[in-house]
């Protein structure tokens, strides 16, 4: 069987400043994949550079064997937040529709059935009540369940998420943490970006820890070890509770506030 | 038709024409846009003006949006090089491509129908006498050409409705999924060269901008809805051109000045008016939030003191007045908002808490 994805060799520059240094990460079907680094790391260029938004300077990327463009319907975006512009005049279900346009292709106009798919996932993530609401009117964890609400109507077998978990709170992180382990019951495969180290083993199979270059990436068990999270972050990581590292074994907490490494953007 | 009635139909359909790509400039934050374009498509008429030598080819209309996109593409590449931003990007592409074009005109263009004044103004009180038969019907040649343009742009966003939509607010899925956003940007772009020569003929680039950019602006604080902003964007276009026209008339003046007036008239009332962004509205609810605030603090302080000895002093109105530091009046009118939100009730000069006050200080003290 293929890997879900297999990046190799894959260098991104800006201009003359590499950001990207031959990464390589090979992620199975059917796991859920951290990819965590500090900021600056080039953790959303290399979800960008895998989806084709931003142009490589060499390596390849597969997905389940065959490049993005063969395999666009099957793979689902959730950009950061604060990419999109929340003042644009629309409302909820409107915003998670627009998860269908790919498999309508060009000129077809969304339908009843795509706005019965729009409230399914939005009762998937308790966003049911708020599917009037213009968009301008959401909090920070409600705008994140509907970019997430959007990924889940695209019905794609390969999801790549940028920091999902970013300024939620505790309910809102448990109910993506729920939809997450769903998506992977159903097979399949989502990577996110990850800042907050403690529960990288609780909520993860696999990790990657990035910085410009690939320090390491396999099961959380094997490579999310104290050594690793070194190199990745330098000497400024010496916070991490010792039982969320892998050494430690799986780690039994209730949300404890972020790591003290990275942080949010 | 009379002249009159010919000149207004001919602001109408400039109008719509202009407020509807003018929409998606707004919400894409490059309404800037629309000035460049609109200026340096003089550029593309009059290089292909020297080739064709005829000011009625269709050909002006392909010079001109590739002029248009020709700007974009300049201001793009600018700003790519990260030495500065776009609105300095396009402050300095578009004068340049400008006044090559003034130039090429005041020196070898001179006595062809092609002035620089009617760049800048339009003509639109002597478009009625340039004539055109169309199917048998005697009609202004500016109105064939702005139907058509009015056309092209209702038939490429009711097209692309869905894909416009999309790669305008989330630019990075439209292109995961396949969109090509950047096609349907330059789309969009040759979209605004080709109405701005179709309307800078007629009423001149100022209001060609004017157009483009107030009416979407103005629906912009109107509605939450992207089909409603279109049509309220046309509706408001014809309103200021109507509105103009008749102001012109009024004061015996130029009538694309008179329009461009009006459409920062209307976006003023609506900018004040609008029932939710409007700063009216904004300042309604900024008092109200306060007035809220004020009576849950009343509330609070009533619940701090029940059941204690002093109750009946702390409870006293004039009490309050110095206790919280009150004016007189202020503490008056909280209180009258207290009660009519049902927090209190006043009886012979004291106020007590009602149950709902009770509770809603509790709950603001518990969160
Ligand atoms: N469009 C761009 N042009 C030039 N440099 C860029 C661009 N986008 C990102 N960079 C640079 O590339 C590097 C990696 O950025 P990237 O956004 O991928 O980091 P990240 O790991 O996602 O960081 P964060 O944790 O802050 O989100 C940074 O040094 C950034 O300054
Ligand atoms: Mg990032």
């Amino acid at each position: 069987m293929n890997p879900a994805l297999e990046v190799t060799d894959l260098t991104v520059a800006y201009h003359d400043k590499p950001v990207l240094w031959d990464v390589d990460v090979t992620a199975p079907a059917g796991i859920l994949m951290a990819i965590v680094g500090p900021n600056g790391a080039g953790k959303t260029t290399l979800m960008k550079a895998i989806l084709g938004l931003t142009p490589v300077a060499a390596g390849s990327v597969r997905i389940d064997g065959k490049s993005y463009t063969q395999q666009r319907q099957r793979v689902g975006y959730v950009p950061q937040r604060g990419s999109v512009d929340w003042d644009f005049p629309t409302n909820v279900v409107d915003v998670v529709t627009m998860g269908r346009y790919g498999a309508l292709g060009w000129f077809r106009r969304p339908g009843r059935r795509e706005v019965d798919l729009a409230m399914h996932a939005l009762e998937q993530v308790g966003m049911h009540d708020f599917a009037q609401r213009q968009i301008s009117q959401l909090s920070g964890g409600q705008q994140q369940r509907v970019f997430l609400a959007r990924a889940i109507v695209q019905d794609a077998d390969i999801y790549f998420m940028d920091e999902p978990f970013q300024g939620v709170d505790a309910t809102t992180e448990r109910t993506i943490v729920t939809l997450l382990k769903q998506l992977r019951g159903d097979g399949k495969t989502v990577v996110v970006v990850h800042h907050d180290l403690q529960t990288v083993a609780e909520y993860f199979d696999w990790v990657t820890l990035l910085n410009v270059q690939c320090i390491a990436s396999g099961p959380v068990g094997q490579v999310f070890t104290e050594e690793n999270l070194r190199r990745t972050y330098g000497g400024r990581i010496a916070f991490v509770e010792r039982d969320a590292l892998a050494t430690g074994g799986m780690a039994l907490r209730s949300f404890a506030p972020a790591a003290t490494a990275g942080g949010a953007d | 038709m009379s002249a009159s009635l010919e000149i207004q139909l001919l602001a109408v359909l400039v109008a719509a024409a202009c407020a509807l790509p003018g929409v998606f400039l707004v919400l894409r934050g490059t309404a800037m846009m629309a000035d460049a374009i609109s200026h340096t498509v003089l550029l593309g008429i009059v290089l292909v003006f020297f080739v064709v030598q005829d000011l009625q080819s269709p050909w002006l209309i392909v010079g001109a949006a590739a002029i248009g996109l020709v700007t974009v593409t300049l201001t793009e590449l600018l700003q790519h090089t990260r030495l500065v931003k776009q609105d300095a990007a396009i402050g300095l592409v578009f004068p340049a491509l400008f006044s090559v074009a003034v130039i090429l005109i005041s020196r070898f263009a001179r006595g062809v129908h092609l002035d620089v004044d009617a760049v800048l103004l339009g003509e639109l009180a002597f478009a009625p006498f340039d004539r055109l038969i169309v199917l048998g019907i005697d009609v202004p040649r500016a109105l064939v050409t702005i139907a058509v343009v009015l056309i092209a742009n209702i038939a490429f966003i009711s097209l692309f409705y869905k894909e416009l939509k999309l790669a305008t607010f989330d630019a990075g899925l439209a292109a995961t999924l396949g969109f090509a956003p950047a096609l349907l940007h330059y789309g969009l772009m040759a979209l605004v060269s080709i109405t701005a020569v179709g309307a800078f003929d007629i009423v001149g680039v100022v209001l060609v901008v004017a157009l483009m950019v107030t009416p979407a602006a103005a629906a912009y604080l109107l509605t939450s809805d992207l089909r409603r902003m279109l049509v309220l964007s046309v509706a408001i276009g014809v309103l200021s051109a109507l509105a103009g026209y008749w102001l012109a008339r009024l004061l015996n003046a130029n009538i694309a000045g008179a329009m461009a007036t009006m459409t920062g008239v209307i976006f003023l009332v609506v900018l004040v008016l609008a029932p939710q962004r409007g700063l009216l509205a904004k300042l309604v609810r900024r008092r109200r939030q306060q007035a809220d605030f004020a009576a849950t603090m009343l509330a609070i302080h009533l619940l701090h003191h029940t059941g204690a000895p002093t109750e009946a002093e702390e409870a006293r109105i004039d009490h309050l007045e110095r206790h919280l530091d009150w004016q007189p009046g202020y503490a008056a009118r909280v209180i009258r908002h207290a009660e009519r939100l049902g927090f209190i009730k006043s009886i012979a000069g004291h106020l007590q808490l009602t149950p709902t006050g009770y509770a809603k200080a509790q709950e603001v003290l518990a969160s």
